[in-house]
């Protein structure tokens, strides 16, 4: 199996008729996802890219069976969508948006938490650039083809550092079971450690790559998740190792304001935790592999 | 986004935190007559740049007459402030802003900055005020209180009692620093806010609770709703090159190299940074042009990095998937058919379409180097220097 989406996954659009929200599930549906509808409100009723589209999300859940959604609403409504979904019973929700603000997000994880943990939505994002199944489904807005299917887990704030990743080990033959972008800003809905969790109890996936970067907690805590917990092996790569202290590095959260934030510090708090770095984003592929060899995996 | 310390007083005393008696001003006789108004004996001249550590460089001086007050505005008007936050180039003062001096009878820290851990607004409190908090955390990190606040339901009376207790205050004043403090994260959580710090903030002779100095910083990401905030904007205060990025909707950090960058995505421009570093060289900037590196975007890309005089080599590096390489290629021969570049320049390109996209700019007549790997790029962009 693979993680969060398989070959059969429902997968609604919020914001389908928009520009951006049509092009994106026009590339999903040719890689082969199963996209039954979208939601835009007030265009109810009509068909689009040949698919229903409903007012509400609770509409399209009930008419459809869908148990995810990617979101392409613009940011000042993105936060009411998200919540929207929560609400409709979603399962996952990928939020493409990038410029949702901190207060925002964290209003929408304040609201999910009112669901019991079996009805509780998993958000991805914002700010990323989705999930994909190789050969499987693809719920996001990467270049399907430069992803390979295979074994290995990708777990990625930024989109293009993932994508050079899947190039890399696509290369070297190399390929990959799920990879998940968890976006660039400082408040997210699922964590490194909350996937690489995901990818540890996946019978598919037998390594785990983790791309993080510059600012906050997440990366160390999710070395310490995988030190306690994780029987197969992480690989990481931390880009920002020349960020200056205290500038934002384009994502909103790549800003180094505590200590464990820098990318020195994180890669010593990462080898602590037994985690294997690779030393530039050149090697992340070959890395993996020789990770692979040593433990007779590849 | 950062505003000056008078606005952010301004807006926390809006929000009912005391602060000193003062105003603006533009010129030595607007200070002087600033100074008769405001009365008293003793006055602050307060240089306003976007930085800290202002009275260590020199950008804050007390007087004992409105004649001095206009001879201090004199000094720091139009001049430079180097402080150890703003780099060796300094931040131009165009304003100064004249306070009544305080009798202090003890400095406080106060701060309030989002959590990332437990995903809640956080305050920090410290009786060591006048450090700065990397300073307490330091040399005093038992003085620090931390209160995490659940942003749902917003601070309670009695969270801001607790910390007030927990720095010293006296019983009567409790009040008066609980509110103060209420203040405080009542303007963070309503005006979108990713940081306020009081520094100090002070118990004066006279028993009052007052905001002697503060910061405040903003979410960019919510200037959509905030109109009254985006208007404090000084672009004075920015370096001019990240002025004309923003503007376009670019990602730019200058930073002290000569290699310029022009990237997609911004991890992957860290990342490239990175190699040019591991290959002995130093980046002249961080830039992100966007997931879609489209071929407008490139041409004002190339405009912006020839704009940067301590560029001496130029490195493009695009991972293009669906904007494809034979696209992005395309776009860079456009953007040099409109502008002249001097240095030598390194494109590597990645991703969909790349052979195509090679093959493209092969057939035009730029004049560049290739690149196949993140690796190779980093290193012919070093060996280009010279």
């Amino acid at each position: 199996m693979s993680i969060i989406i398989h070959k059969n996954t429902k997968i609604l659009v919020q914001g389908f008729t928009g520009k951006i929200g049509s092009f994106h599930a026009e590339e999903m549906i040719k890689y082969g996802s199963n996209v039954v509808g979208g939601v835009t409100p007030g265009k109810g009723g009509m068909t689009h890219l040949n698919l229903p589209v409903f007012n509400t999300v609770k509409e399209a859940v009930d008419k459809t069976g869908a148990s995810t959604s990617i979101l392409f609403v613009p940011p000042a409504f993105a936060a009411d969508s998200a919540m929207e979904a929560a609400d409709a019973g979603i399962k996952t929700c990928v939020a493409i948006t990038d410029g949702i603000p901190s207060h925002d997000m964290v209003k929408i994880k304040r609201y999910m938490r009112r669901y019991p943990k079996d009805k509780k939505m998993g958000l991805v994002g914002p700010n990323c650039a989705g999930i994909i199944s190789p050969g499987k489904s693809m719920l996001g807005i990467m270049p399907g083809h430069i992803y390979k299917e295979g074994k290995i887990g990708i777990v990625s704030r930024s989109g293009t550092l993932g994508y050079e990743a899947a190039q890399q080990l696509k290369d070297l033959e190399i390929g990959v079971s799920t990879s998940v972008g968890i976006g660039g800003d400082p408040i997210n809905g699922s964590s490194f450690r909350d996937i690489i969790e995901k990818f540890e109890n996946d019978d598919e996936t037998i390594a785990v790559l983790m791309i993080g970067e510059i600012g906050g907690p997440q990366e160390v805590e999710a070395g310490q998740f995988a030190k306690e917990n994780m029987s197969k092996p992480v690989i990481a790569y931390i880009a920002g190792l020349t960020a200056p202290k205290g500038r934002v590095m384009g994502h909103a959260g790549a800003i180094v304001s505590a200590y464990g934030e820098s990318a020195i510090e994180k890669v010593e708090l990462l080898k602590e935790c037994g985690v294997t770095i690779s030393k530039n984003p050149s090697v992340m592929g070959e890395t993996v592999k020789k990770v692979l060899v040593e433990n007779n995996l590849y | 986004m950062d505003i000056h310390e008078y606005q952010a007083k301004k807006i926390l005393s809006d929000f009912g935190v005391k602060i000193p008696t003062g105003g603006i001003v533009y010129s030595p006789e607007n200070a002087e007559n600033k100074a008769r108004e405001i009365g008293g004996s003793k006055w602050v001249v307060k240089a306003q740049v976007h930085s800290g550590a202002r009275g260590k460089a020199g950008g804050i001086i007390i007087c004992n007459s409105p004649l001095e007050v206009a001879d201090a505005t004199d000094k720091l008007l139009g001049k430079k402030l180097i402080t150890n936050q703003t780099g060796p180039e300094g931040k131009i003062i165009n304003r100064i802003y004249i306070e009544e001096a305080t009798d202090i009878k003890h400095e406080l820290y106060l701060g309030l900055v989002f959590d990332r851990s437990s995903e809640s607004i956080m305050v920090v409190a410290s009786t060591e005020g006048g450090m700065s908090v990397e300073e307490i955390s330091k040399e005093k990190p038992e003085t620090i209180i931390r209160s995490k606040i659940e942003v749902a339901v917003g601070i309670q009376q009695f969270q801001a009692r607790e910390i007030a207790f927990g720095l010293g205050i006296e019983s009567k004043l409790i009040s008066r620093a609980a509110n103060t403090i209420i203040g405080c994260y009542k303007a963070f959580s309503e005006l979108d806010a990713t940081m306020v710090e009081v520094n100090p903030l002070v118990v004066s002779q006279q028993d009052e609770i007052l905001a002697l100095d503060c910061k405040m910083s903003f979410d960019n990401n919510a200037m959509f709703r905030r109109d009254e905030i985006a208007e404090l904007r000084d672009k004075t205060q920015e370096n001019s090159n990240e002025v004309y990025a923003s503007d376009r909707g670019m990602n730019y950090v200058s930073l002290d190299g000569n290699i310029g960058n022009i990237i997609n995505g911004a991890g992957l421009a860290m990342a490239s940074m990175d190699m040019i570093k591991l290959a002995g060289g130093e980046p002249a900037n961080f830039l992100d042009v966007g997931g879609g590196a489209t071929p407008e975007k490139i041409v004002k890309a190339f405009k912006l990095i020839s704009m940067d005089t301590k560029v001496k080599v130029i490195l493009v590096n695009i991972f293009a998937g669906i904007n494809r390489c034979d696209w992005v290629a395309e776009g860079i021969v456009q953007a040099l058919s409109k502008i002249e570049i001097k240095h030598p320049l390194v494109i590597r390109l990645a991703g969909t379409n790349v052979e195509k996209g090679n093959e493209i700019l092969k057939k035009s007549n730029i004049n560049y180097i290739e690149a196949s790997t993140l690796e190779d790029a980093a290193n012919k962009a070093v060996k280009a220097l010279g």
